[in-house]
């Protein structure tokens, strides 16, 4: 699997959304991606990529797109 | 009520953007609304943590108009249900909601006035009566649109919050930084209790996961916040004791059993950084808050509730309604005090209704008293619990999956955060989830769905459940 394949994945599975609305993405955007779901997401991108988001990292991911510049700090490419 | 025209320069609350309101704009807007508002009426205020939403509410108190709090994020169609059973005269609405509120709630346009954001909209609807005593109506189910409130009286609300005012030690000087929503009993009562000590709430609508709620509190100096169980698992997660937060002194927590785990952990932050931690129990029917422990027992009385609150008197009874008086003996957990409610309203019949409750709520949590005379909960008598602040009944869920699914059984448990829900045959987990997760408007990971042979029965065909909780244990 393609990192931006995990990354898909993470975001369909946590918050039940299609694939086609992810680009657009935003926290809140969909009642799943709350705090509750977003501290869900977190947990299962760090487990996928094997990192540690740093806590301003965690607060600073506000869409799919920030997601994926944020995750280049950590040698992520997607 | 909160005397907003004393001290009326005192900045009553900031928001976000820095935009701040004086209690002396507060008594304005009271003044304007009584200009508009003919008496004693029924209003829906849709909430949000905004200046305009705590402003309009301050207001309606002070000028003796009965607001009924829902979520300004409440579906439409549901709110439009909701205003035929209780039939509001007016409406303080967010003004990005004003033109779909004319269809849904019979609302005359233009708006009657507007003030930071919100909009006061008249309905077609015609006064109904209302009790003297009856100051506010707040809902104990969260976001669900269900018409079942809590009939809250001004005495209710002087005395919870001067109780709070009291064991908290809240001066003028607080600024507490919003963390749950306004039309929760707990997220109300921090900000009833700071606006009756002259304090400086923190409004935003913003959450702990996003950089702007962060930048607020460090910006605005915040002093405490209030969370509920979840609230407390996130903040671990964030690693919170690694930030650096010179401005906070307080925590409280409140609205549902912290697990003892994140309790010690907590306690033992705040006391390794001069902060103080309070944990709390309450309920809507005794206005919020009704004991707390004092941080100087946090450690020592890991998993208590604490004491009752000044003023008010906790008591447990056994099965037969004697009082309980040797320590270490579980009973229901009684409460009297003056922040006892009126009682209940289903509709907008009973808003007329006097006092149901004389001062006294039997809680429906079982509870311990230790020798000291701190109470712990051990259970609930009947099936609710409280997943992320909300509380939830684990018979509607129930009785809500087999309408929808029929067929197979299903059975419910509980455990802290989360309704476990065990059913029989293929019906596809994810999608009894999803199910239920919108008819509740909670969030999917609040429900864990466990496929299994069968349910559990005794030789009546009682469901054991138990046996149901026994088995999470070994998961």
């Amino acid at each position: 699997m393609t990192n931006l394949q995990k990354y898909t994945k993470a975001f369909v599975e946590a918050f039940d959304v299609a694939e086609d609305a992810l680009p657009t993405l935003v926290y809140q955007a969909v009642p799943s991606w709350d705090s509750v779901g977003h501290m869900g997401l977190m947990a299962v991108l760090e487990e996928a990529f094997g990192i540690t988001l740093d806590i301003d990292d965690v607060i600073d991911f506000s869409s799919f797109v920030r997601g994926q510049e944020l995750l280049r700090k950590y040698g992520v490419e997607i | 009520m909160w005397r907003f025209e004393t001290h009326p320069e005192r900045v009553a609350a900031i928001d976000d953007t820095g935009a701040r309101i004086t209690r002396g704009q507060i008594a304005a807007l009271a003044e304007v609304v009584r200009g508009v508002v003919p008496g004693r009426q029924l209003i829906f205020c849709l909430c949000s943590n905004t200046l305009g939403s705590l402003a309009g509410y301050a207001a309606f108190l002070e000028s003796r108009i009965v607001p009924l709090l829902v979520s300004s994020g409440l579906d439409q169609a549901l709110l439009g249900r909701l205003a035929e059973i209780y039939r509001p005269a007016f409406l303080w609405a967010p003004q990005a909601l004003v033109a779909a509120l004319a269809e849904a709630a019979h609302v005359v346009e233009p708006p009657v006035l507007s003030d930071h954001g919100y909009a006061l909209l008249r309905t077609r609807y015609e006064p109904v009566p209302l009790h003297d005593e009856l100051a506010l109506l707040l809902s104990t189910s969260g976001s669900t649109g269900s018409p079942h409130f809590v009939r809250q009286s001004y005495e209710n609300l002087a005395a919870n919050a001067a109780s709070i005012i009291e064991y908290l030690g809240i001066g003028a000087d607080e600024r507490p930084i919003t963390t749950l929503p306004m039309e929760y009993s707990y997220g109300l009562s921090i900000i009833n209790a700071h606006l009756g000590a002259g304090a400086t709430v923190l409004v935003t609508p913003r959450t702990l996961v996003e950089k702007e709620f962060w930048g607020l509190f460090k910006r605005e100096r915040a002093t405490s916040f209030g969370g509920v169980p979840y609230t407390y698992a996130m903040l671990k997660r964030l690693r919170f004791a690694g930030m650096d937060l010179p401005s906070l002194k307080t925590m409280t927590q409140a609205g549902g059993r912290l697990p003892p785990e994140l309790h010690r952990e907590f306690a033992e932050h705040a006391r390794a950084t001069g902060r103080r931690f309070f944990v709390m129990y309450g309920q809507t029917e005794a206005t919020a808050r009704m004991s707390y422990l004092p941080p100087e027992g946090s450690l020592e009385k890991c998993g208590s509730i604490g004491i009752a609150i000044p003023g008010g008197e906790f008591s447990l009874t056994d099965g037969q309604g004697n009082t309980i008086t040797q320590p270490e003996v579980t009973g229901e957990l009684v409460y009297r005090g003056p922040n006892v409610t009126l009682g209940y309203a289903h509709s907008a019949a009973d808003l007329g209704k006097g006092d149901d409750n004389g001062r006294m709520l039997v809680t429906g949590d079982m509870a311990r008293r230790d020798a000291d005379g701190y109470y712990y909960i051990v259970g609930r008598k009947k099936r609710f619990i409280k997943v992320f602040g909300n509380r939830v009944n684990l018979d509607e869920v129930e009785q809500l999956i087999q309408s929808a699914f029929p067929g197979p059984e299903c059975a419910c448990v509980g455990r802290d955060d989360q309704v476990v829900i065990f059913i029989v045959g293929d019906h596809a987990a994810a999608d009894v989830r999803r199910f239920i997760a919108g008819k509740t408007g909670l969030h999917p990971s609040a429900f864990q769905v466990t496929t299994i042979p069968a349910i559990p029965k005794s030789s009546a065909g009682k469901t054991l459940y138990a046996q149901l909780e026994a088995s999470l244990g070994e998961q």
